[in-house]
């Protein structure tokens, strides 16, 4: 079994290196040459019966006449699925996502507050229009047929900063299946400014090329003052509920809580959700690899791009945290000088320069290229987003993994009506036959919803390995924890280590998983701190009770023994009682910290953490945050107060 | 100690006064120190002796088992001891009222005195009289007195027939002449309950339960040798024991027993002999150091020939009973008692003195209990 595996994937291996290297015929030449030794007489024997002569062999000439290239639209068009158009019901999503993924980009990078309205239409029976429409910037009229007519063309690729998209790949993909499934092109129309006209282009893809075929080109009147929208018809089909478009723009909502998303569905009501901060994520910047993220093959032809002349104006200009000191040291490890000339340098002479680079001990990439959520908004986005009781955010410092920097960031929700949706499960659970849900883990990297390939993502296994009975929550072994809980797990980093095209799926690095883990136990303690403290006070007041319950009895019994003051004996009894019990007078405030201390030093207030009572009404985020300000803060919390403590008794 | 206040004429209940008055005083005492307590802003708790194996210790001299000095403290602002905690001063203050107004109660009926529902709730002072039993065994430790001080007894346990005339509650009995029965022996047996008028007994053949018991009376044994018969129906409750021990004392009868051949047999020889663990306070006034062991022994299986069917197979429970007993400090300086319990361990049954009427009905009484008294040296001391 495990070695059929590994032939298969080999094999599999092998077409694609094929495929980009130029063999058209790649299955019925590919699969006799690639497998495996024992294979190859199992293929022998079952050959006759697919064939009908036996099989003129082939000469090195006539493989020749076969051979040209292939073009990287035509090979994703046959391999669509690695873009994540496998099954039209993801087809639709992927559209969807990469749409919204690039406005939101735009949008950003230009300084706007995101806005973008989706509409999807059933056009047939399992045919949909997909419209995306944003109020970013606009794109230039001769970029356009480039931006969506042509893969692989992008302004994200060649550069290492955090943004959604990276390859340039997705919405070209995405016009490029509508065409092949419908024959439908893609229609874009965009304005740069109210000042300007709007463009609108009908685009469809030369897959044999990889060029853009302009169907139309005019100029259109439109009502928005820039922007861009797209219309993508495709084969597909709507579903709601997990891995639908609707979960995508609701999880898209909670880690981008400054944009304002609209969606229209083929059927049913509108999803409004509008921002619930102005405030846009602090800009990026674009950083230089560093050396340890780079593989030898990137640095040679980085030396050959490259607009130095000298070797230590190459490796201090093109790399990050490469100090003339630094490079010096380098060069003389390798055996050269910062003098020497790049242009004429051997592969073995940059071989030996990477080795060198490798083997400096070179101070972290700076972070200021990454631009986490933020706790406060991620606080803000759940708060939004989901309807639970407890909630609290973390972000980890940034760390680097080969290279790259990256960083972690966790949110918890807690309770509440989480688990609660489904009422068929709820009456079960009443029954006691079925165990509390498990937890849901939603995940993102640079602010996208990842909603398929959960097992093998690293933010996954990260919570398989997190101890949440620590915590006190409920966890099986190797299982997820169960409960009313919404894990979040957002990656900010230049360049998200995908395991797949499709972007899914986060790469099991050590490293990342370290940052996660970590960032899941800071939440969960708090969270677990407070659990502790509500446990605490129930045990106390139940304790109260039995006590209150009994002072009577005790005090009547006694007093029929002897002669004393009953009130008295009663009074310091229930005195002593509210003493032992001081615990449940705890109160806690929304941030779940100790507002009526039970014992001096009892205060640990859960720093990054909003406890909400859902029986009292809900007031929305905005009450929460009303400004940055502490005094404000202080302000709007004490106003709440009452509102929102935990509910006595 | 005791004494007799009001004679009635007409025999009709008369209103005892023992030492309760000074019981009474150490009621008193108990909740005056809980308000007291209160009042100091401190738990308040009832210092209650342990009553159990670690709190036992033997004293060679008197051979006595007797209470240690250990005290657990049951404290009222303690979940798990909190309605304990009432319900001792729920009883406490039962117990006043029946000292106070001079009548005795049955613990079950002090169960039920003091079975309420509190106050706004559902829930019941007391659910069971098991739990209101060992209260008042709490309640004696705690303040250093006796359950009839507190004017409680418990049912009459165990019967008692042979040439004995007693006085019981100012009714001469005699107990030769009880009917198939015998004479039942009251809770308590305290000497100003019962007295000794005449006793041409010359020991006392004391057997684990009722069924044995009237196979002796039927047979007419304490006729034929001249002794009294009791039994206790098992583990013989105070007023048994009691009184076995001031016919004892005061008629000078030896005491043998004839028990079930099991750790529960030896258990109860060892509660008459020594004293019991749980209420080992009262060993001073109960335990009859010279009685003695007489059957059924492991050995006498084979001694006796008995027959396969009489053979009960010892399950787990027995075994480590049986070893427990063996490490009690008053049976482990005994070699016999040790060859005993081994001699069982290693046949690996037990044995019921019902097992005696396998041979025939009156093999028990007419041979086997005569053999044994002959022979002293199958006694086990």
């Amino acid at each position: 079994m495990a070695d059929q595996n590994l032939v298969e994937k080999s094999s599999k291996a092998s077409q694609m290196t094929l495929g980009f290297g130029g063999v058209q015929d790649v299955p019925k030449a590919g699969s006799s040459e690639f497998v495996g030794k024992k294979k190859v007489t199992a293929k022998e024997k079952s050959a006759p019966r697919t064939g009908k002569a036996p099989r003129v062999r082939a000469t090195a000439e006539s493989m020749a006449k076969q051979q040209r290239e292939i073009s990287v639209s035509e090979f994703f068009a046959k391999n669509s699925h690695l873009l994540g158009f496998d099954n039209k019901r993801k087809a639709l999503l992927t559209t969807v996502k990469e749409a919204v993924d690039n406005s939101l980009d735009a949008c950003e990078e230009a300084g706007i507050l995101p806005e973008v309205e989706i509409w999807v239409k059933q056009t047939d029976t399992d045919r949909f229009s997909v419209r995306i429409r944003d109020n970013g910037p606009g794109i230039v009229k001769n970029q356009i047929p480039n931006v969506f007519g042509k893969l692989l063309y992008g302004s994200k690729f060649h550069r290492l900063k955090m943004s959604r998209g990276q390859q340039g790949i997705g919405i070209s993909a995405a016009g490029m299946y509508g065409l092949i499934t419908t024959g439908k092109p893609i229609r874009i129309v965009s304005r740069t400014s109210n000042r300007s006209d709007a463009h609108l282009y009908k685009l469809a893809i030369d897959t044999k090329k990889n060029r853009p075929d302009i169907i139309k080109d005019e100029t259109i009147e439109v009502d928005f003052p820039h922007g861009t929208e797209v219309t993508i018809e495709l084969v597909a089909s709507y579903n709601k509920g997990r891995q639908s478009v609707e979960e995508y723009i609701e999880l898209t909502a909670i880690a981008n809580p400054h944009a304002t998303l609209i969606f229209h569905p083929p059927v049913g009501s509108t999803l409004n959700l509008q921002r619930g901060t102005d405030e846009l994520p602090e800009e990026t910047k674009e950083i230089k690899p560093h050396p340890y993220g780079i593989e030898l093959g990137t640095m040679i032809k980085m030396a050959k791009d490259t607009e130095a002349q000298k070797l230590g104006a190459f490796l201090t200009s093109e790399f990050s945290r490469v100090s003339p000191a630094v490079a010096k040291s380098v060069c003389a490890k390798a055996g050269v000088t910062t003098a020497t000339w790049v242009s004429g340098m051997e592969s073995p002479v940059v071989e030996k320069l990477y080795r060198a680079l490798q083997d400096t001990k070179l101070k972290a990439p700076s972070t200021n290229c990454l631009a986490p959520i933020g706790v406060e908004a991620i606080l803000t986005g759940l708060l939004k987003g989901i309807k639970a009781e407890f909630y609290t955010a973390s972000t980890r410092p940034p760390s680097v993994y080969r290279g790259n920097p990256f960083q972690i960031e966790v949110g918890l929700a807690y309770g509440g009506d989480l688990g609660r949706d489904k009422h068929d499960d709820d009456a079960e659970e009443r029954n006691g036959k079925r165990e509390p849900a498990q937890a849901r883990v939603i995940r993102f990297a640079n602010r996208v919803p990842l909603l398929y390939q959960q097992s093998s993502c690293c933010t996954f296994k990260s919570v398989l390995e997190t101890r949440w009975n620590n915590y006190t929550i409920p966890q099986s072994s190797g299982a997820m924890p169960r409960g009313p809980l919404v894990i979040l797990v957002h990656m900010a980093s230049v360049w998200v280590p995908f395991i797949s095209e499709g972007k899914e799926a986060i790469a099991d690095y050590d490293e990342i998983r370290k940052e996660i883990k970590l960032g899941i136990s800071e939440c969960a303690r708090r969270l677990g701190t407070l659990l502790k403290r509500k446990k605490k006070k129930s045990d106390f007041s139940k304790r109260r009770d039995v006590f209150t319950r009994y002072i009577d009895e005790v005090v009547e019994a006694t007093r029929s023994i002897t002669a004393f003051n009953k009130e008295d004996f009663r009074k310091s009894l229930i005195a002593l009682s509210q003493n032992y019990t001081a615990a449940a007078d705890m109160e806690f405030d929304d941030h779940g910290k100790v507002v009526r201390k039970a014992k001096p030093g009892n205060d640990l207030g859960l720093e990054n953490t909003v406890v909400v009572s859902r029986d009292e009404e809900w007031q929305g985020p905005e009450a929460l945050f009303e400004d940055d300000t502490p005094k404000k803060v202080a302000k709007a919390g004490a106003k709440n107060t009452k509102k929102k403590k935990k509910r006595k008794k | 100690m005791a004494k007799k206040t009001t004679k009635t004429p007409s025999g009709a209940k008369r209103v005892v006064k023992r030492n309760s008055e000074q019981t009474k005083k150490q009621l008193e005492n108990l909740a005056l120190s809980i308000v007291k307590m209160a009042e100091q802003a401190q738990d308040p708790a009832i210092a209650i002796p342990t009553r159990s194996l670690s709190n036992v210790s033997y004293n060679e001299k008197t051979r006595h088992v007797e209470m240690g000095g250990n005290k657990q403290s049951r404290n009222f602002f303690n979940y798990g001891q909190a309605k304990r905690f009432m319900q001792t001063m729920l009883v406490g203050s039962k117990c006043k009222d029946l000292i106070d107004i001079g009548k005795t109660a049955s613990i079950r009926q002090i169960y039920y005195m003091s079975k309420h529902t509190i106050k706004g709730t559902k829930e019941k002072t007391f659910d069971d009289q098991s739990e209101s039993d060992p209260i008042i065994e709490d309640l004696e430790v705690a303040i250093d007195t006796l359950r009839e001080e507190l004017h409680v007894f418990a049912s009459n346990r165990g019967n008692l027939a042979g040439p004995i005339t007693l006085v019981d509650d100012g009714n001469t009995l005699d107990c030769s002449a009880m009917g198939s029965a015998g004479y039942a022996v009251p809770s308590i047996c305290e000497p100003d309950m019962i007295q000794f008028k005449k006793c041409k007994a010359k020991f006392i053949l004391h057997v684990e339960k009722d069924t044995i018991w009237r196979r002796f009376h039927e047979d007419r044994f304490w006729q034929t040798h001249d002794c009294i018969l009791s039994h206790g129906g098992g583990q013989p409750a105070r007023g048994m024991r009691r009184l076995l021990r001031r016919m004892h004392e005061e008629l000078k009868l030896p005491v043998y027993v004839l028990l079930d051949n099991d750790p529960w047999g030896y258990y109860i020889y060892s509660v008459i002999k020594h004293g019991s663990i749980n209420l080992a306070y009262e060993s001073r006034r109960m335990a009859i150091p010279d009685a003695k062991y007489i059957g059924v022994s492991s050995f006498d299986y084979d001694r006796c020939g008995m027959s396969d069917d009489v053979k009960i197979e010892l399950d787990a429970n027995d075994v480590k009973r049986a070893k427990q007993i063996a490490n009690y400090t008053w049976f482990a300086s005994k070699r016999p008692w040790q060859k005993e319990i081994k001699k069982m361990l290693s046949n690996g049954f037990k044995m019921e003195v019902e097992a005696m009427i396998s041979k025939n009905l009156s093999y028990l009484t007419e041979e086997y209990v005569p053999m044994k008294m002959k022979d002293k040296k199958q006694w086990l001391d």
